[in-house]
C-alpha cells in the first residue's frame, strides 16, 4: 500500500490536517484511527463551547466533530477506523485491524495527530488503598456520555482542569452529589468560564491549595482524606478533612501521546512532552509533521484546527516539492513562560507565524517580550495571563531576518 | 469426597495443586477470593532468588536453591514470562564488602551455582548507570525475574486441565475431622470432604491451622510498598540490584520486570492487622531516599503505579512444611521471601510427604504439562498476519499501551479458571498494565467480559468482591 499522505489519528487535528492537504491538491490521503468512529475526544464532550472561532457559532463536541468528518467524507480521503498503528519506521507505517490484518503502508509524508492521554493516579503518587471507584475524569466522561452508565453517587474531584470542572457539572446533572473539587495549586487550572458555569452555578466547593492524601476502601472507594498544602505543595499536618464518597475523579493533567514518535526516533520537547516542530509543523524528521494535542495540550479546539490546517498545507507543499529550507532560529523560553510551540522558525519565506505558549502561574500587567540577546524584536502587553489559558503572539519572519542568534520569549512587568 | 483439599490459591497452593494433578488423585484447591493469586502472591518483588541469602541448613535455603533451578522449564511449559537476568548485591563501603564475602560463603554452602565477587570496575561494566559510589558486588547469575500472578494462574489452569478442581469465593471457616475424613466448612455453600488437607493459606495460615490443630505458630504481616515505572525506564538496568543488608536495614531493590517496566521497593513495615491499607507517602518517601544509593537518578515522574503487599512472617523464622499433630493435615506456611522462588520445589516435597503418610498416588499417564498462551505483542509481523487471518479478533487492539488484542482478552476469559473481573483479565493478559492504567481500555474490557459471561455491564466488577464499577444507567 502506498499513499502520498498518511494521517495518524482521526480527531479534529487529523481530520483538519488531512482535509487541508487534500484541498491543496494531495489526492491519495489516508487517515488511520484506532477507535471505531472518527472524531477523537470530541465525541464524548457533549457540552457546548466548541467552534466559536472556527465556525462562529457555539457547538457541542460531537457537532464540531461532525463538521470536520463531513468534509472528509465528501472528499476522496480514505479512512481506516478500528485500526491501530503499531510503529513507524522510516515512513513505513505498521498497522493492524481485523479486516486487513497486518499492514505495512508506505507514506511519502506523515502527519502525526494522536492526541493526548490523561495522567493517572500513579503519575501523581496518591497513597492509599486500591479500590474501585477511582476514574480519570475522561474515562468517567466516556462511560456517562458515550455508554450511558453512571459511575458513582458521591463524588470528589481532584484537579480543577477543564475536564474535571465539566465532569463536576455533568455528575451533578446526573443526580450525583459532588462534594468537592480539590486543587493543589493556589489557582484553578481551568478556564474561568468553566469555574462559574460548572462549580459556582451548582454550589460545588473548590478547595485551592489542597490535595488528596489518602484513599480508603477495600472493595469500592469509601472515603478520601484531603489536606491543605503549604507553599511547597507539601501537606500541612492537622488540616485533614475526610470526605465520605464512592467516587474519586482525577483531572490532573494531560500528556501528549508520543510513544509512536519516540519509537520512530523523533525529537521531543521535555517542556511540552510533545514533538519539537518548526513553523510548518514539521518534526525533526523531514516529511513528518504533527499537530493538535500530540504537540501540546490545547484548551480550545479552534486552535487545534488552525494548527492542523497549517500542518496539512505544509505537508502538501512538501509533497509538491516546494518547501525550501533556510536559516532557522530557535525559540527559547525565559521568565514566566513554560513552553512555546513551534520551537523552531525557518526563515525561508515572508510569513506571519503564530506562537503558542503557556505561563507558569497567574500574572497581571505584563509584557510578553521577544528578544534576541539584548535587542527587543517585539512586545505584547497583556493584562491577565493565566496558566489555564493558552497565549499566542504573532511574529513575522521579516522581523527575524536581521538578528544574529536565537530568540527568547519572556515576561516583563509592564510599565 | 476428595483425596486432597488445598486451602489457598497463592503460588504455594497453586504449585502443590498442579503437582498433585500429575497423579491419579482427586484434588481441589479453595480460595476465599474471587480469583487465584489474590494474596501475597500478587504483590511482591517477583524475583526468583538465587539462594545465597537464607542461612545454610534452613528449609528456605534448601527449597530456594532447588526451586530456582526448576523455574526455567516450568515457565516454558506453562507459557509464563520468565527471564534469568542475574542479580547483583551491591556494596558501598568496606563493611559492606565484608558482608558480601560472608554472603558469598553462605551461597557456596547452599550450593548456588556461579556466584562471584566483583570489583568496582566489573560491576560498572555490567551496570554502567549505577551510582559511582559502588565498591563491589556479589554476582549471582542464576537470579531471575518472573510474572508471579501469571505463573500462579497458569498453574491453576493447567491443574484444572489435568482434572483438578478450583473453587473461588470459598472461604474455609472451620475444619472438623470425622475418622479419617476432614470436613471443611465454607462461608457459603456445601462443606468439602477430603482425606488430606494442605494449608497454604498464606497470611491466614495460622488461622486455618488453628481451626483443627493446637496453635503452634503465628503469622505476622509485614508490609512492602513499591513503585512501578513506565517501560521507558525499564532499560536503564539489566540485572536485579540489591543493596547489601547492613545495620541500616535490608535496603531496597531495583529491578527490571519481565515485561520491561522498572520496579523500585519494597519498604518494610510491621503491621498489627492483616489488612493491607495500601501505600503511604512515608513509605514511598523512604523508598526514594534509599534507592538513591543504587541509582542516583530515577525519574519518578515516569511512575505508573504504586502497590503494596503483605509478607507472611512466621514466628518460627523458617518455612513451615510438615504434617501437623493432626494426621493428614499438612502446613505449607510461613512463606516469607523466598517463598515464590521456592514454590516449585516445595510442591514436590509436599506431594512426597503426602505419599509418605499414605496418599496412594499413581502417576497419570496422560498428564498434559504444557499450556500455550498467545501474546500478540511478542509475535513477528508474519505470525500476527496469520493469526488475524484465522481470527480477526486478534487484529483488534483493545489495550493500546500494552498492545493487547480482543482475541487475547476473550481467550483469557474462556480458558479453564478464566478471568471474571477486569483486573482478572489484566493479570492474565495485561490490558491496563500500561501507562494509562486502563483509562482507555478498562471500559472495553468490561464490555467484553459482559458479552462473554452474558452479564449486564453493571455486574462486571473491577477486582475483589464489592469493587463495583458502575452504579446504574444515566438519566
Ligand atoms: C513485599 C514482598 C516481596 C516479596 N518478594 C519476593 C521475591 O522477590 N521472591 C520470592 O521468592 N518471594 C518474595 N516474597 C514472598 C512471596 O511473595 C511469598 O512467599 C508467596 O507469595 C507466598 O505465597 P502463598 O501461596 O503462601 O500465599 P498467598 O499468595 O497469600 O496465598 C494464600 C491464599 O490463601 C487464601 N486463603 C487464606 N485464608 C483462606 C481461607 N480461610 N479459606 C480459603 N482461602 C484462604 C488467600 O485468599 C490467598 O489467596 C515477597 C513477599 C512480599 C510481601
Amino acid at each position: 500500500m502506498h499513499y502520498d499522505l498518511v494521517v495518524i489519528g482521526g480527531g479534529p487535528a487529523g481530520l483538519a490536517a488531512a482535509y487541508e492537504a487534500y484541498e491543496n491538491g494531495i489526492s491519495k490521503v489516508l487517515i488511520i484511527e484506532r477507535e471505531k468512529e472518527l472524531g477523537g475526544i470530541l465525541n464524548q464532550c457533549i457540552h457546548n463551547g466548541f467552534g466559536l472561532h472556527t465556525f462562529k457559532e457555539e457547538l457541542t463536541g460531537p457537532e464540531y466533530a461532525e463538521r470536520c468528518i463531513d468534509k472528509v467524507m465528501y472528499s476522496t480521503i480514505e479512512v481506516k477506523t478500528d485500526t491501530m498503528v503499531l510503529n513507524i519506521e522510516e515512513k513505513y507505517i505498521h498497522a493492524v485491524n481485523g479486516v486487513d490484518g497486518y499492514m505495512v503502508i508506505k507514506a511519502s509524508a506523515i502527519i502525526l495527530a494522536m492526541g493526548c492521554r490523561e495522567r493517572t493516579r500513579g503519575a501523581i503518587h496518591i497513597p492509599g488503598y486500591r479500590p474501585s471507584g477511582i476514574f480519570t475524569a475522561g474515562a468517567a466522561q466516556r462511560y456517562i456520555n458515550m455508554e450511558g452508565y453512571m459511575v458513582g453517587r458521591e463524588v470528589v474531584i481532584l484537579g480543577s482542569g477543564d475536564i474535571g470542572l465539566i465532569m463536576a457539572r455533568r455528575m451533578a446533572l446526573e443526580g450525583a452529589k459532588v462534594k468537592a473539587v480539590i486543587e493543589l495549586m493556589p489557582y484553578s487550572n481551568g478556564l474561568s468560564r468553566n469555574i462559574v458555569q460548572c462549580l459556582e452555578d451548582y454550589d460545588i466547593p473548590l478547595y485551592l491549595s489542597h490535595t488528596v492524601t489518602d484513599v480508603v476502601g477495600s472493595g469500592r472507594l469509601e472515603k478520601v482524606v484531603v489536606q491543605a498544602v503549604d507553599e511547597n505543595r507539601k501537606p500541612i499536618l492537622g488540616t485533614e478533612k475526610v470526605f465520605v464518597c464512592d467516587t474519586l475523579l482525577l483531572s490532573v493533567g494531560l500528556i501528549p501521546e508520543n510513544e509512536l514518535s519516540k519509537n520512530a526516533g523523533l525529537r521531543l520537547d521535555p517542556r511540552t512532552n510533545g514533538l519539537i516542530v518548526d513553523e510548518t509543523m514539521q518534526t525533526s524528521e523531514e516529511g513528518i509533521f504533527a499537530c493538535g494535542n500530540v504537540l501540546h495540550v490545547h484548551d480550545l479546539v479552534d486552535f487545534v484546527t488552525e494548527e492542523a490546517q497549517n500542518a496539512g498545507r505544509n505537508a502538501a507543499l512538501y509533497l509538491n516539492g516546494t518547501s525550501a529550507k533556510a536559516k532557522t532560529v530557535q525559540v527559547l523560553n525565559g521568565n514566566g513562560i513554560t513552553y512555546t510551540v513551534p520551537q523552531l522558525i525557518n526563515l525561508s519565506k515572508d510569513i506571519k507565524i503564530k506562537l503558542f505558549m503557556r505561563v507558569s502561574r497567574p500574572y497581571y500587567n505584563q509584557e510578553i517580550v521577544v528578544k534576541c540577546k539584548e535587542q527587543v524584536i517585539a512586545s505584547f502587553k497583556k493584562k491577565v495571563l493565566l496558566p489555564a489559558e493558552m497565549q499566542n503572539i504573532v511574529l513575522e519572519t521579516k522581523q527575524l531576518r536581521e538578528i544574529d542568534g536565537n530568540i527568547l520569549i519572556a515576561l516583563e512587568e509592564a510599565e | 469426597m476428595y483425596d486432597v483439599a488445598i486451602v489457598g490459591a497463592g503460588i504455594i497452593g497453586a504449585s502443590i495443586f498442579r503437582e498433585l494433578t500429575k497423579y491419579n488423585v482427586k484434588v481441589i484447591v479453595l480460595d476465599k477470593e474471587n480469583d487465584a493469586a489474590m494474596g501475597t502472591t500478587r504483590a511482591n518483588s517477583a524475583i526468583v532468588h538465587a539462594g545465597y541469602d537464607p542461612k545454610e541448613g534452613t528449609l528456605m535455603a534448601k527449597y530456594n536453591v532447588w526451586g530456582s533451578e526448576l523455574f526455567e522449564e516450568l515457565c516454558r511449559d506453562l507459557s509464563v514470562p520468565y527471564k534469568r537476568n542475574g542479580s547483583l548485591v551491591l556494596g558501598f563501603d568496606d563493611e559492606d564488602m565484608e558482608r558480601l564475602k560472608k554472603l558469598y560463603e553462605n551461597g557456596q554452602k547452599n550450593k548456588v551455582r556461579g556466584l562471584r565477587l566483583l570489583n568496582r570496575e566489573e560491576v560498572l561494566m555490567k551496570e554502567p548507570n549505577l551510582s559511582q559510589a559502588v565498591k563491589g558486588a556479589l554476582y549471582a547469575p542464576t537470579g531471575a525475574i518472573v510474572g508471579p500472578f501469571e505463573l500462579t494462574i497458569a498453574l491453576i489452569e493447567n491443574g484444572v486441565t489435568n482434572g483438578g478442581e478450583f473453587k473461588t469465593s470459598a472461604e474455609v471457616i472451620g475444619i472438623e475431622k470425622e475418622g479419617v475424613v476432614f470436613c471443611l466448612k465454607l462461608k457459603e455453600g456445601e462443606p468439602i470432604k477430603s482425606r488430606y488437607v494442605v494449608n497454604a493459606a498464606g497470611l491466614h495460615a495460622d488461622k486455618v491451622h488453628n481451626m483443627i490443630c493446637k496453635e503452634s505458630f503465628k503469622i505476622l504481616p509485614r508490609k512492602g510498598e513499591y513503585y512501578v515505572m513506565d517501560k521507558s525506564q525499564g532499560g536503564i538496568i539489566q540485572h536485579t540490584l540489591f543493596q547489601c543488608p547492613n545495620k541500616m536495614g535490608k535496603g531496597v531493590l531495583i529491578t527490571p520486570t519481565v515485561h520491561g517496566n522498572l520496579l523500585v521497593g519494597p519498604s518494610s513495615e510491621d503491621l498489627e492487622e492483616k489488612k493491607n491499607v495500601g501505600v503511604t507517602s512515608k513509605g514511598l518517601g523512604l523508598i526514594q531516599e534509599t534507592a538513591k544509593k543504587t541509582l542516583e537518578h530515577i525519574n519518578y515522574r515516569e511512575n505508573i503505579r504504586n502497590f503494596s503487599g503483605l509478607r507472611a512472617i512466621s514466628d518460627r523464622d523458617d518455612f513451615i512444611i510438615e504434617e501437623t499433630a493432626v494426621k493428614g493435615f499438612i502446613d505449607a506456611a510461613g512463606m516469607k521471601s523466598p517463598g515464590l522462588s521456592a514454590a516449585p520445589a516445595i510442591a514436590i516435597d509436599v506431594v512426597a510427604i503426602l505419599q509418605q503418610i499414605g496418599l496412594l498416588a499413581e502417576p497419570k499417564k496422560d498428564f498434559q504439562p504444557k499450556r500455550h498462551q498467545i501474546r500478540f505483542a511478542e509475535l513477528s509481523p508474519q505470525e500476527k498476519q496469520e493469526l488475524i487471518k484465522k481470527d480477526p479478533r486478534y487484529g483488534r487492539i483493545i489495550c493500546r499501551c500494552e498492545q493487547v488484542t480482543e482475541g487475547e482478552i476473550v481467550e483469557s476469559i474462556q480458558r479453564p479458571a478464566g478471568a471474571t473481573t477486569v483486573d482478572g483479565v489484566k493479570r492474565r493478559c495485561r490490558p491496563g498494565m500500561g501507562r494509562c492504567q486502563g483509562g482507555f481500555c478498562g471500559p472495553r474490557v468490561q464490555e467484553i467480559l459482559a458479552r462473554e459471561l452474558k452479564k449486564p455491564m453493571e455486574a462486571v466488577i473491577l477486582d475483589r468482591e464489592g469493587s463495583y464499577i458502575l452504579t446504574g444507567k444515566t438519566k
